[in-house]
């Protein structure tokens, strides 16, 4: 197969930019999934 | 939960199914040769970024229409999306490119209308974070995005309007144009699969919307 390297990198890169960009989601999500929990324990505390 | 496991792997075994079918089962284009087979991702995720942003431009409309929080979170889900799927466009092109014209990039009709379109779609999600004030961010970055979205059939035409570096459309391109059988059950498997997906990174970043959506609320009601 000619020019494989060229293609593997388009295929690669392509995914690695789709995989990080996941990654950030579920990491937002999950930061914000915490925070919920947080603020709804100080919410239920008495003041 | 399990929906969204289900449908994530669901999207994973299609874009698998699709870069098999690229790289086993279509057959090599007799000019360009292997570096061809990029083609069925590069124009899978432009065909894909392409309806997402159409999707984008319906939750903008519909937000300014109806003012409803939920098509804000569909707009701004839909931004993000379509401009990971430009950025890969943008990267898989000047890839293939290279070897094919000698050129990693030229300035040319549809290469130059496609930057200019990842460039709104930025502006979109910059102005989104310059605006602290809900409404008002909701309101603005959908008039914005509602103009950014004139671009995308800009992009489209660019190959019929204008002859330049970037090749004619090989769907209804007019005479010559047209693909092998084979290399076609392949394309049009690897945009669905590319839909798939998308649909899939659409719905989670939906989640993160609607979840950041539910903080708001909180911390309101925590000011209180």
């Amino acid at each position: 197969m000619k020019n494989l390297g060229s293609i593997f990198a388009a295929y690669l890169i392509g995914w690695g930019v789709f995989f990080l960009f996941y990654l950030s989601i579920a990491k937002r999500t999950s930061d914000l999934r915490a925070e919920i929990e947080r603020l709804k324990n100080s919410l239920l505390r008495p003041k | 939960m399990v929906k969204r496991v289900i449908f994530g792997t669901l999207a994973l075994l299609f874009v698998i199914a699709g870069a098999y079918a690229a790289f086993f089962i279509a057959p090599t284009e007799r000019t360009m040769g292997d570096i061809q087979r990029i083609f069925y991702f590069h124009v899978g995720s432009a065909w894909a970024g392409m309806d997402v942003f159409f999707v984008c431009f319906i939750g903008n409309l519909l937000y300014v229409w109806r003012r409803d929080p939920k098509y804000d979170s569909l707009g701004v889900s839909c931004a993000e999306v379509g401009l990971v799927l430009t950025t890969v466009v943008l990267i898989t092109g000047p890839i293939w490119a290279h070897p094919v014209w000698g050129i990693w990039w030229t300035w040319d009709a549809r290469l130059t209308s496609t930057f200019v379109l990842w460039l709104l779609y930025v502006s979109y999600l910059l102005l989104r974070s310059l605006i602290e004030e809900a409404d008002r961010r909701a309101l603005l970055s959908a008039l914005f995005g509602i103009f950014a979205y004139i671009d995308v059939p800009l992009v489209f035409f660019s190959i019929r309007w204008w002859r330049t570096q970037h090749p004619a459309p090989v769907f209804m391109g007019g005479e010559g144009s047209g693909l092998d059988p084979i290399m076609k059950k392949v394309f049009f498997f690897n945009v669905l699969a590319m839909h798939i997906f998308a649909a899939f990174l659409v719905a989670e970043r939906y989640v993160l919307e609607r979840t950041k959506h539910e903080v708001e609320l909180l911390q309101h009601e925590a000011e209180a």
